[in-house]
């Protein structure tokens, strides 16, 4: 496979030539923000607009998820223009999420934590609006809980189920009212679920845990 | 034989035919009347069946055709007469009297009833023609050529008219030729973005790969757009034409009409002339001896704004939910199934048989340098004539309201004319004498869009329109990316409260923000254009939204909560009950001098009594802010 050279925050760093750009920052320790991307997946979701980059010779912001590398490109993982969008996306999904930290078992080990810690964006949000979403969390399955007030909507569950797991969940609803939900919209616990636990694995939040986890 | 000597026999054989169809047509009288939805929604079936009656009782010798729509809309039902010694005269606002009476006297006796004349269809000494009118001399037809005067399920009508003649001259030429024909017109696509056609067939026909699709995208749901509708209704084999052309350039051999299915008519209507056009071997296999095989089929959408996005339009056609992915691939490299795929708006084929036919050169007579050829609006709101209109490209905003839609009803001043619906922007009077073409629109922070115009009066708050489209946005965002699903929902909840009087300092700084960052930072073009009408309104309007959150008052008087109702005692006529009766909660009471006043606790707002109080007395107004009424009433 050829490899090709490009510059990330003035690092040169080599890498397969086609894969996306993200996945070269990540494995080379330069950290962007993100949520939705799954290795491997032949088309990204680009959902959760968070790993917006600069790269030279384009004219505005780009998702790192989308773009694949090429010889000599160059890249700046910060710039206002990037900050601006990242803050807004983080903030827009913090204002849509129930935020209980000191009680939820992914403190410390959630994504929208180390966003907040890489990014130095603060986790309480000033300046939006509160979007609460009024659903009832699901504790019907033995092995898992799932709080959809907490989810992000990255899909990463929906992905690892159908690779993974039984392939019940999926989503649900447009707009603001988009969520995940089993098939037929039944509690998880009447649902195919095997309680393989792999969604919960993969949650970058603490919207599906397992249950041992939470004791 | 040559290929091109078959070519032009078969289809010169088809054209025989369909000429001695069309002309026998005129040996007796003609009437034509408008069904297209626009038509039948203002009683054009009763208008039909009327008439075929008058006929069959008065033992008269016409035929009666059942037409698209003529883009005079306001005037439905529209019925059109051609009778030998008369020029052909079109009538509007025709009721079942009218009907009969064109009937009995124009057919029965030689009175073409021009009382109800709207006008006539070609340039005479008897009636004014349309073309006599100041909309006829600014209207150009090229795409609505044909609407309205042919049989729409007639293959035929169009035939004799010069139809599907491009496509047979496209099979006799090297379908790089047909390229480089639709390269050199610059015709841009009318969907919207008003991205170069050529360009895009061009990618999609270099891209590898055997097989390749094309797609006609009459997925059209803008509030206040019907043009693509209105053309599937009146003229679908011109849109099948095109897209046939379309195939036979990039290589395709199957080709898709998107269509909503909440577009009946549109349906049936494309059904059957993709059914004719097999009959009469311009779809299918060998088409006209040429070796070039087509099929063309019909894909219902099932009424996702979102789904006229080519990529979510390509993923609902492949069984999955419909949400739009990340471009690039854009679609002609690799669209439905994979496959290099071209996918053309309605009106941007509707072209395509006319710059085949008459050149490249021909189109960019008309129009500006950047935006060859016309625009098609749609016409709505507060304008007197609602309806289609063919412009040139460069054509000033004031002609359009003012010389084809006769400006505005009621003498209400004009406040703004919205463009290309929830991606376009409002634009203010200093805009009327802009000429209108893609550039100019996106410079002046409106878009083309794909043609709706609705016209605003001084009666109109432009924060309650902002807060209209972003409400349909917000509804029909898909929900995939944060920025769209949440931005625009933060948008929205400001706006709401902007409207109910609860506006904070700082609500339009926050909401600049968001709307750029929702512009810059959304997956697809519904979250990249969503702010649009915000961002104009902000831009012309910010005093509306200023008033809104400083004073609490609607210079419009629109906003519900802003307002409050009141009934002026010199006006009121005491003796007069109108309102009293008219009110649905019991909020109006006569007081001790005989004056109906209004219990502010109890009024909900509903403006019957405004609407029921005698034109002679104007006693019931409305105030903003709501507190004037204290110092009204004391």
């Amino acid at each position: 496979m050829k490899t090709v050279t490009l510059t990330i925050d003035g690092r040169t760093i080599k890498a397969r030539e086609g894969e996306k750009l993200l996945w070269v920052a990540l494995e080379n320790g330069i950290y962007i923000p993100n949520l939705c991307a799954i290795p491997g997946v032949k088309h990204p979701a680009a959902a959760c607009r968070l790993c917006f980059v600069e790269i030279e010779g384009y004219p505005r912001p780009v998702t790192a998820c989308t773009e694949p590398v090429v010889e000599g490109m160059v890249v700046s993982t910060r710039s206002p223009r990037v900050d601006r969008l990242v803050q807004t996306a983080f903030e827009l999904l913090l204002s849509n999420h129930q935020q209980d930290c000191a009680n939820c078992p992914r403190n410390r080990s959630c994504e929208l934590q180390r966003i907040a810690r890489e990014r130095r964006i603060p986790l309480r949000v000033k300046r939006l609006r509160k979007l609460e979403r009024e659903l009832p969390v699901d504790d019907s399955s033995p092995a898992l809980r799932y709080d959809p007030r907490k989810c992000v909507l990255c899909g990463k569950c929906v992905w690892v189920c159908r690779e993974k797991g039984t392939g019940v969940l999926g989503f649900a609803g447009r707009g603001f009212g988009r969520r995940i939900t089993t098939f037929g919209d039944v509690p998880l616990g009447q649902s195919g679920c095997n309680g393989c636990g792999e969604c919960a694995r993969i949650c970058p939040v603490g919207a599906l845990v397992e249950k041992k986890a939470d004791i | 034989m040559s290929r091109d000597k078959v070519i032009k026999e078969n289809f010169t054989k088809l054209q025989q035919k369909s000429r001695a169809a069309w002309e026998s047509l005129r040996e007796r009288p003609l009437i034509l009347v408008g069904t297209a939805t626009c038509g039948r929604a203002a009683g054009a079936l009763e208008i039909l069946k009327v008439i075929k009656e008058e006929l069959a009782k008065s033992g008269l010798e016409a035929s009666v055709l059942e037409v698209g729509c003529m883009g005079h809309c306001y005037a439905e039902p529209l019925v059109t007469v051609y009778k030998p010694g008369f020029p052909p005269i079109c009538y509007g606002y025709v009721t079942e009297g009218i009907a009969a009476r064109l009937v009995q006297d124009f057919l029965g006796g030689d009175d073409p009833c021009l009382e109800f004349a709207l006008a006539a269809l070609e340039a005479n000494d008897m009636v004014p023609a349309f073309t006599d009118f100041p909309r006829g001399m600014i209207e150009k037809n090229i795409i609505l050529d044909k609407c309205g005067l042919i049989d729409p399920e007639n293959i035929e009508h169009y035939i004799a008219l010069g139809g599907y003649a491009a496509l047979a001259g496209a099979l006799g030429r090297d379908p790089g030729q047909v390229l480089e024909e639709i390269k050199a017109s610059g015709l841009r696509g009318r969907g919207g973005a008003g991205f170069p056609t050529g360009r895009k067939w061009e990618t999609c026909r270099l891209a590898p790969g055997e097989e390749k699709y094309v797609i006609c995208n009459a997925d059209e749901g803008d509030p206040g757009a019907f043009m693509d509708r209105a053309i599937l209704e009146s003229n679908p084999h011109q849109v099948l034409e095109g897209l046939a052309i379309a195939a036979y350039t990039v290589g395709a051999r199957q080709g898709y009409f998107y269509i909503r299915a909440e577009y009946p008519l549109a349906v049936a209507r494309v059904k059957k002339a993709i059914e004719q056009a097999r009959q009469a071997g311009l779809l299918g296999t060998n088409i006209l001896g040429s070796g070039f095989d087509f099929d063309v089929d019909v894909f219902q959408g099932s009424g996702a704004f979102v789904c006229g996005e080519e990529t979510a339009l390509i993923a609902s056609m492949e069984g999955e939910p419909g949400l739009p992915r990340h471009r690039p691939p854009f679609p002609a490299t690799a669209g439905l199934r994979g496959k290099p795929t071209v996918i053309n708006n309605v009106k941007t084929l509707s072209y395509v048989p006319h710059i085949v036919e008459r050149g490249a050169r021909w189109l960019r007579e008309t129009g500006t340098d950047g935006s060859p050829g016309t625009a098609v609006f749609a016409l709505a709101g507060k304008v007197i004539n609602t309806g289609l209109a063919e412009v040139p490209m460069g054509t000033t905003l004031r002609e359009v309201v003012y010389d084809v839609g006769s400006g505005i009803p009621g003498g209400k001043a004009f406040k703004a004319v919205q463009i290309g619906g929830p991606s376009g922007g409002c634009l203010p009077e200093s805009a009327l004498d802009m000429p209108i073409d893609f550039d100019s629109l996106s410079q002046a922070g409106a878009m083309m869009g794909s043609g709706g115009m609705v016209i605003l009066d001084e009666d109109d708050c432009m924060v309650e329109i902002a807060r209209f489209f972003l409400d349909f946005t917000q509804k029909e965002s898909c929900g995939k990316c944060t920025m769209c699903r949440l931005g625009t929902r933060q948008m929205l909840d400001i706006l709401e409260a902007i409207t109910r009087g609860q506006g904070k300092p700082g609500d339009i700084e926050l909401l600049l923000e968001l709307a750029e960052d929702v512009k810059a930072g959304s997956l697809c073009g519904l979250g990249k254009t969503a702010p649009n009408p915000v961002l104009s309104t902000i831009r012309y309007f910010r005093d509306e939204y200023e008033a809104h959150i400083k004073e609490r008052r609607c210079p419009a008087l629109m906003c519900q909560s802003l307002i409050a109702y009141y009934i002026l005692p010199e006006k009121c006529e005491r003796s007069c009950d109108a309102c009293v009766g008219s009110c649905p909660v019991e909020a109006i009471y006569t007081n001790e001098d005989r004056i109906k006043v209004i219990d502010q606790q109890k009024c909900v707002k509903c403006a019957s009594c405004l609407e029921a109080c005698p034109p002679q007395y104007k006693a019931v107004i409305k105030l903003s802010p709501p507190e004037l009424v204290n110092e009204m009433g004391a």
